[in-house]
């Protein structure tokens, strides 16, 4: 007999819905709907009592209103009244109706509690697993509180039916995951572990999902269940296919089952117990060995259940990492998938190998499948797959295959599904510099990549191979050379020309002697591509033509006619106009000395984390790129990122002021989460230092706060969702702050709202802000202004708390307000003499803080006196008797009194170390500038 | 952990939903039609596996999805499930409907979307498996059919019914 008979359905409700299914439109729907909701509406307010069948089949009908998408806002109250109906059918669809429809802040929580109190002590068990069930589907906090210490009681109680055993098990993980506060460990937990021997196996499948959460949080508590594990799985893994009767799939005994509890052990290292470890041994080779045998049917659904533990088997050696023999089998067991003509287990297996890559037992063996790999990229069909392939490839590859996977991925590229090209871009850009041997095949690579991809390529990583070019001198006349027969194809992408004009502004000089490329063939190539890119990119070119005037004269005439003509010094955008008079005035008036001064080839980049890597851990998410620089050392730490950046960008325009655009235009040109334009580039300015947090709400973000001692402006945090941009300036007391609030996806905010806290009472800061509106639309930016006065020196910064939901989630994000004592600084010049002279006078211990400390960026002086100069003290030349120390002089000015301070920073390069000591007329203000200025070496 | 089932046909049409996390009504309905428009475009005979979409958390998630005849039955989980063992349960699910329902078909599913949510919560709770045996999972909804039938002979007024 089948459980559900046709006949008895409610009519109804059947008429109902053959209704619906027979309107011809929308309109015709939705006024079928609206009938249907009035005629509900009247029969819940009337005052006639309805009987159980009838609110049922109300209630079936709101049910399926709402699946076709439109909002239920009555209703509720009647479905909690039918929870406390003594009979079946109403309590359940009751419950059915809160499962689907109540959300966990609803109003209506206390009356649910009430009756699900109720149901829970009714000693009847198909009430007590509704209850259950309401509770695993709401999981409110509420709900926790009510009722996380009932549940492990019914749990663990002899007496507790096995159904009802399983949904507390489920129901208690659930609230563990929502309020892990609420549920408290206690005597019931030992008990829980033995659950894993339960004679019902539905128990056991219940109580497993359990555990290994509450191992994986508690792994101590629970160690217990390795051991119980162990002998489950063995157990399971040596029966016939017969003595599981109901729990054998397809032939399979118990792979559910199997696979959870080889879940669990992944929670923990290989057994230390020689028995229990020989054990698991034996159980994961009897796997391994059923494998090859003969399948036992021929449907799909045998091998699947085969397979699937096989792969969770695979998983738990990967895991365990400790076993050579195992390793090995497990990596040709894959092999062996990989040419599978199930396409699941193709997919299965270049992601298992993918983890398998990065074992150092298994490296090599991975590395054998290589050409089998390449062809999946190539030939499977779905792209799922291919996409597995490629992140195979990027796992698999070190310094002796580099060049063919590097190759392979650039072929690919040229017919590449879009989704996943600048992924892919990102893998070869990193992979070409990790593995360069030399350098002339990674510029080759990256300009290969933007040949073949250039909408994909984003700018970290052209930005990145201008790095790299600058560093080396040893390729600076390659890359010239490439980059300029590269430029001669007639259509060439816009960041090819960006790169370009870079590298030719910098080194063209190193191929002018070939005739071929001599300067003006040069320029006019460079020039002639210039109508045709956006304003970043001519930017940039008049940078590089003004470069060019001062490493080969003889183009002076022509380049200043080019700038000189009404398209350039009349241009309508006021960057060029800009650029085009400085770069005029300059060509005409500075001697060549001065030309030469001030054009100087740019110095070396400091050493930093490849940007581009970060990008591509921002966009998989962090765990997700298993592979890092390996020659990340010699690379070195972020170096003040900002900072640097920024020089180098005014350095490049040199003469041309930054415009008070810059910091706008790069909170403008992060690109969209999935966005692929490479948007409107602001030069090298700030993007090195955007390698953000990307925490949605974890606590007070204080990553930012530091990065803005020594600057006023730039990025404060960025995630996937929102990016905060910061102008700040200050004078005297006062201080002005600007927020900027970008919203990167395409979704709109609501609920938006910023708060500013100053946690400390007594007035120190006086803070103003005005609100923000309170919907921010997809891809906007909203500004928010903060009035600042300093009332008297300060530690703690004031807190800006941001609120908003995107989709449904609530975000919340904390963080510290770049404001520090030192943006109070007024700049005191002053002559040797004098400032010896305050030194001295400021001699008392308190009045002096002083930090010795490792220096955690390069030692550059350049760098050095940039973030000195940011402090906001003012530079003393020729005072200190040794060059190469640095002494700085300013006043704090508060509104309670003015603070002179003095400080000292002796470098010594050769033990990398630095001693910075700050004097000053309060002994809170020394140590504070000093503790602040320590964390920016 | 499961985020969400979904069932919908061939033209996006949704049959069944159940959310184990929330989300807002609107959300809910975006993501079908995101997961639809996801599933939909695949080719037959390509692998069931595929990542998730944006709305529902990108690439954490994974969709493991079956097509029969006229639906698409949709699992969306995170990484702690094994993807053949969703695909199991997907056809436990199936093979249970089809033992209730007597070939279980699309107006099956349209006229009885009480009974599927029932035998679903046989299988599923807070988004995690509770039985994978079909039959006990077929002893269970039999016991409420029983209950449920004993109840409507009282109750049910067979004037009027609309």
């Amino acid at each position: 007999m089948p459980a559900v008979s046709k006949g008895d359905g409610m009519r109804g409700l059947a008429v109902f819905i053959s209704d619906i299914r027979n309107c011809k439109s929308k309109e015709a729907e939705i006024k079928r709907i609206n009938k249907e909701l009035a005629n509900i509406r009247s029969k819940f307010k009337g005052d006639k009592a309805l009987d159980g069948y009838s609110k049922k089949k109300y209630v079936c009908k709101l049910l399926f209103i709402f699946l076709l998408g439109h909002d239920i806002d009555f209703g509720h109250m009647e479905a909690v009244n039918l929870l406390s109906s003594n009979k079946y059918t109403e309590k359940q669809i009751g419950y059915l109706f809160i499962s689907v429809l109540v959300n966990s802040n609803s109003e209506l929580i206390r009356l649910i509690n009430n009756a699900i109190k109720n149901d829970l002590s009714s000693r009847n068990p198909t009430f007590m697993c509704l209850a259950l069930h309401c509770i695993a589907n709401v999981g409110s906090r509420e709900m926790a509180e009510a009722f996380a210490g009932e549940i492990p009681r019914i749990l663990v109680a002899g007496d507790t039916m096995d159904s009802v055993k399983q949904s507390a098990a489920l129901c208690l993980l659930r609230l563990y995951k929502a309020s892990p506060d609420l549920v408290l460990m206690g005597e019931w937990t030992s008990r829980v572990v033995h659950l894993l021997n339960d004679q019902h196996m539905g128990v056991v499948t219940a109580a497993i999902s359990l555990i290994t959460c509450l191992s994986s949080k508690n792994p101590d508590e629970f160690k217990t269940c390795v051991s119980l594990a162990v002998s489950r799985l063995s157990r399971i893994v040596s029966s016939a296919s017969t003595d599981l009767q109901d729990y054998t799939y397809y032939f399979v005994p118990a792979p559910w089952l199997s696979c959870k509890l080889l879940r669990l052990l992944q929670c923990y290292p290989p057994p230390e117990d020689g028995a229990v470890k020989g054990r698991l041994v034996e159980c994961l080779e009897t796997i391994l060995n059923k494998a090859q045998e003969p399948p036992k049917s021929k449907k799909v659904q045998h091998s699947n259940a085969k397979n699937a533990i096989l792969f969770e088997a695979i998983s738990l050696i990967i895991h365990y990492d400790s076993e050579p023999n195992l390793l090995v089998r497990a990596c040709n067991q894959l092999g062996q998938f990989l040419q599978h003509r199930e396409t699941n287990l193709r997919y299965l297996a270049l992601e298992s190998m993918c983890t398998l890559a990065s074992s150092e037992f298994s490296h090599e063996a991975v590395k054998t499948h290589i050409e089998t790999v390449i062809n999946a990229l190539k030939t499977e069909r779905d792209v799922s797959v291919r996409q597995r392939a490629a992140d195979l490839l990027y796992a698999m590859c070190d310094r002796s295959n580099a060049k063919q996977i590097v190759a392979e991925m650039l072929s690919y590229l040229e017919t590449a599904d879009y989704s996943i090209r600048e992924e892919m871009v990102l893998k070869v850009a990193i992979l070409a510099e990790k593995y360069a041997v030399d350098y002339s095949w990674y510029v080759d690579t990256i300009l290969n990549l933007i040949r073949i991809a250039g909408d994909y390529v984003s700018e970290e990583v052209w930005y990145r191979v201008i790095q790299i070019v600058i560093n080396r001198d040893d390729v600076q006349g390659y890359a010239a050379k490439t980059v300029f027969e590269a430029l001669q194809a007639p259509a060439c992408h816009e960041n090819m020309v960006k790169v370009g004009g870079y590298i030719l502004g910098e080194f063209g000089n190193l191929i002018a002697g070939d005739p071929r490329s001599s300067p003006l063939v040069q320029f006019n190539l460079l020039h002639s591509k210039f109508h045709l890119c956006s304003v970043p990119t001519r930017a940039l070119l008049l940078s590089a033509y003004i470069k060019f005037i001062n490493l080969f004269p003889e183009t002076k005439a022509t380049i200043q006619e080019v700038l000189r003509s009404d398209s350039q010094i009349r241009n309508s955008d006021v960057e060029l106009q800009q650029r085009a008079v400085e770069y005029l005035k300059l060509s005409s008036i500075a001697s060549t000395d001065v030309l030469a001064t001030v054009l100087e080839e740019m110095p070396p980049f400091p050493e930093r984390e490849s940007s581009i890597l970060a990008k591509l851990k921002k966009k998989k998410g962090p765990g997700a790129v298993s592979v890092e620089l390996e020659d990340g050392k010699e690379r070195g730490e972020l170096n003040g990122g900002g900072d640097r950046g920024g020089d180098a960008a005014i350095a490049a325009s040199n003469a041309s002021t930054p415009s008070p655009s810059a910091d706008l235009l790069g909170l403008r040109s992060a690109a969209p989460v999935s966005g692929a334009t490479p948007s409107a580039g602001s030069l090298l300015v700030d993007v090195f230092s955007e390698a953000g947090p990307a925490a949605t709400s974890a606590g007070v973000n204080d990553d930012g706060f530091l990065r803005f001692v020594c600057k006023n402006n730039g990025v404060l945090f960025e995630n996937q969702l929102l990016q905060i941009g910061i102008k700040s300036e200050y004078r005297q007391n006062l201080g002005r702050m600007y927020l900027f609030y970008g919203n990167k996806t395409s979704v709109q905010f609501v609920s938006f709202n910023t708060t500013v806290s100053y946690e400390i009472k007594s007035r120190i800061l006086n803070v103003q802000t005005k609100t923000v509106e309170p919907l921010v639309e997809g891809g906007a930016q909203v500004q928010q202004v903060i009035n600042i006065e300093c009332l008297t020196d300060f530690i703690d910064a004031p807190l800006l708390n941001i609120k908003f939901r995107y989709g449904g989630a609530l975000q919340n994000i904390s963080l510290k307000l770049p404001v520090t004592i030192n943006k109070f600084f007024q700049p005191t010049e002053m002559a040797a003499a004098d400032f010896f002279q305050r030194w001295k006078q400021l001699s008392q211990p308190q009045q002096e803080a002083q930090k010795i400390f490792k220096a955690s960026h390069g030692m550059d002086t350049e760098v050095l006196k940039a973030k000195l100069l940011g402090l906001g003290t003012a530079l003393l030349e020729n005072v200190d008797p040794n060059p190469e120390n640095y002494v700085c002089a300013g006043v704090i000015q508060t509104k309670a009194q003015q603070v002179g301070c003095l400080l000292r920073l002796e470098p010594n390069a050769q033990a990398q170390m630095y001693r910075l000591t700050l004097r000053s007329s309060k002994d809170t203000v020394s140590q504070r500038v000093c503790d602040l200025l320590a964390e920016q070496f | 952990m499961i985020k969400a089932i979904l069932i919908f046909n061939n033209h996006g049409k949704p049959r069944l939903s159940k959310f184990y996390e929330h989300y807002s009504e609107d959300t809910e309905q975006q993501i079908i039609r995101e997961t639809f428009h996801l599933v939909s475009k695949r080719d037959e005979n390509v692998c069931n596996f595929l990542e998730g979409g944006m709305l529902i958390g990108g690439s954490e998630n994974k969709l493991i999805y079956r097509h029969y005849a006229t639906l698409y039955f949709v699992f969306c989980v995170d990484s702690s499930e094994s993807e053949l063992g969703i695909l199991d349960l997907i056809q436990v699910f199936v093979e249970t409907l089809d033992k209730c329902f007597e070939n279980v078909c699309e107006l099956d599913l349209i006229f009885h979307v009480d009974k599927v949510h029932n035998i679903l919560a046989e299988m599923v709770m807070g988004g995690m498996v509770l039985e994978t045996n079909m039959n006990e999972i077929i002893t269970q909804v039999d016991a409420q059919n029983k209950m449920e039938k004993s109840e409507t002979f009282i109750f049910q007024s067979p004037r009027q019914d609309r």
